[in-house]
């Protein structure tokens, strides 16, 4: 029988550690929805999404209820929309109408973001993939809930340097178009290499073309319990170290597992996997950075960063494996710089720079992920930024992800704030010599030699 | 059985098991189990009890916590699985 002590440290995990169920999120394939006639196809859009997920929030809000355990958001993800589209959608301009329809479906639905307006470019892109593209400035700028993203390349197919030419403007236009609110749009798109198919959290969900029809994805969090569980063993040895990680990761994806499984039994819709990432907040104590300075750094970017990230990366993936049944979607811990009030203060004590969070994302679950860099930064060097983190996913068979906002007005140093769990973050300086003519040669970087299996 | 744990924490005062348990009897809920401790100064008990006769749990859950409210202590009310998936495997 469950003792008082173990109440107790599940109650103090929730009241003053911040452990939390970071989201629910279900997935929705519009595959059905698909027409050649646009008014046809935005109607099914709309039916299909405010129908499926009519209980999602009040089932999220009876789980809280019943547990007595946060879940923070929940969300949508839905079939990427350019293959969606592509049959009934001529213009952008088309396509902006459906990422209409998707914000007041999910406002309808009562969740907070929707993701999937989408492409998956990793070897070349369609016209319909194009069109999306080009919508997605204007698509961001005019809904609220609305997120975008963009698969660039994958170990298997190499880096569609086209599309991550493309992409560069298009973080541009993106920024430009919602400069009124420190280019805010830019924080609802993000690009990837290898990017999964199951990924709960936002801006980067989708729900792929390789999942059935409905699925619950969930995503765990809990920076906040690892880091109170390190300061119990400080100064112990790297055994002492990975053991409470992993031990505390088992227990945080666990609830995570009670979560999906009661989420799915209630909306009788599949359990698909469980995220079991340390997601920071804004909030003080949810923190990844703070996990390592409590390992032995004085600040994230300190000398030591990338191994101490590497270790907490594998702790977290090997103590939440067996804390589930399935595991998905990123998996690690996330590094976002404005969502992070450690990360925070690293950028401003000089601690932690852009070079070295490219390193970081070598280790991490995910890669660049809000960084605000200098508004005057060309389309080329951001399609430079990109390309670089892409690499990193395709040689070393991981997820990597760039979510930059060049903030238009602002300038190195300045601060930007983009509000609730977006956070703020201070304006980063970005190296200032050009990779233009690396990035227009055209084409595609063909795919590494280790990716030939077969 | 739909079994639940119920925490009360807070200052120790004269009253509290007698209002929380008049309000489970009064509810038709089992108690199963009381156990109590002092961590850092503050009375901590826990209940196991079975709710198999409460229809709305959620209800019961919000007006427990407001009885904790009326006391001044803080009282949660959880499904014990919450506890069972951490603390078990």
């Amino acid at each position: 029988m469950i003792n008082i002590q173990e109440v107790l440290e599940t109650n103090k995990m929730i009241e003053q550690e911040n452990l939390d169920v970071r989201t629910i999120t279900l997935g929705i394939s519009l595959i059905d929805c698909i027409d050649s006639d646009l008014e046809v196809l935005k109607k099914n859009i709309y039916k299909k999404i405010t129908n499926t997920a009519k209980d999602l929030v009040s089932t999220g809000q009876a789980i809280e209820s019943q547990y007595g355990i946060p879940i923070v958001n929940k969300r949508i993800s839905v079939t990427p929309i350019a293959l969606v589209g592509g049959a009934a959608c001529r213009t952008p301009e088309d396509f902006v109408e459906l990422a209409k329809v998707l914000d007041q479906a999910a406002e309808k639905a009562g969740v907070n973001f929707l993701g999937g307006f989408s492409a998956l470019v990793s070897k070349g892109m369609t016209k319909s993939d194009e069109l999306l593209m080009h919508a997605i400035p204007r698509a961001l700028a005019v809904t609220k809930r609305v997120c975008g993203s963009v698969n660039l390349g994958s170990s298997k197919t190499g880096i569609d340097m086209d599309a991550v030419k493309l992409m560069g403007e298009i973080i541009r236009q993106t920024a430009e178009l919602t400069k009124e609110q420190d280019s805010l749009g830019c924080a609802k798109l993000v690009v990837f290499c290898n990017a999964p198919d199951d990924n709960p959290f936002m801006a980067g969900a989708f729900h792929g073309v390789t999942e059935a029809d409905a699925v619950i994805n969930v995503g765990v969090s809990g920076p906040g319990v690892v880091k109170t569980a390190l300061s119990g063993v400080r100064g112990e040895n790297f055994e002492v170290l990975c053991e409470t990680i992993k031990k505390t990761a088992f227990k945080v994806t666990r609830v995570g597992q009670l979560v999906a499984q009661e989420a799915s039994r209630r909306m009788g819709i599949p359990f698909g996997i469980i995220d079991l990432s340390l997601a920071p907040t804004p909030a003080v104590g949810d923190s990844v950075a703070e996990i390592l300075e409590e390992i032995g750094l004085e600040y994230a970017g300190a000398p030591g960063t990338t191994a101490a990230l590497a270790l907490l990366n594998d702790q977290v993936k090997k103590g939440g494996v067996m804390a589930s049944s399935y595991v998905g979607g990123l998996s690690g811990a996330f590094i976002p710089v404005s969502e992070d009030q450690g990360m925070i203060d690293a950028v401003q004590a000089g601690a932690l720079t852009l070079e070295k969070l490219e390193a970081m994302t070598c280790v991490c679950s995910v890669g660049l992920d809000m960084i605000a860099i200098p508004g005057d930064t060309s389309p080329s060097t951001i399609s430079g930024i990109i390309a670089d983190e892409m690499a990193i996913g395709m040689v070393n068979q991981k997820t990597t992800a760039v979510r930059v906002i060049p903030v238009i007005g602002k300038t190195v140093g300045d601060m930007v704030e983009f509000g609730g769990l977006l956070g703020y973050a201070p304006v980063m300086p970005v190296n200032p010599y050009s990779c233009e003519a690396f990035v227009s040669r055209g084409g595609r970087i063909p795919a590494p030699i280790h990716s030939f299996k077969n | 059985m739909k079994k639940f744990i119920i925490t009360v924490v807070g200052h120790d005062a004269v009253g509290i098991i007698a209002r929380v348990c008049t309000y489970l009897a009064e509810n038709s809920v089992n108690i199963l189990d009381i156990s109590q401790t002092i961590v850092d100064g503050y009375f901590n008990m826990m209940m196991i009890v079975d709710a198999g006769n409460v229809e709305d749990v959620t209800k019961m859950s919000d007006e427990l916590s407001g009885l904790g409210e009326e006391i001044g202590v803080i009282i949660r009310c959880q499904h014990e699985d919450i506890f069972n998936m951490m603390h078990r495997v």
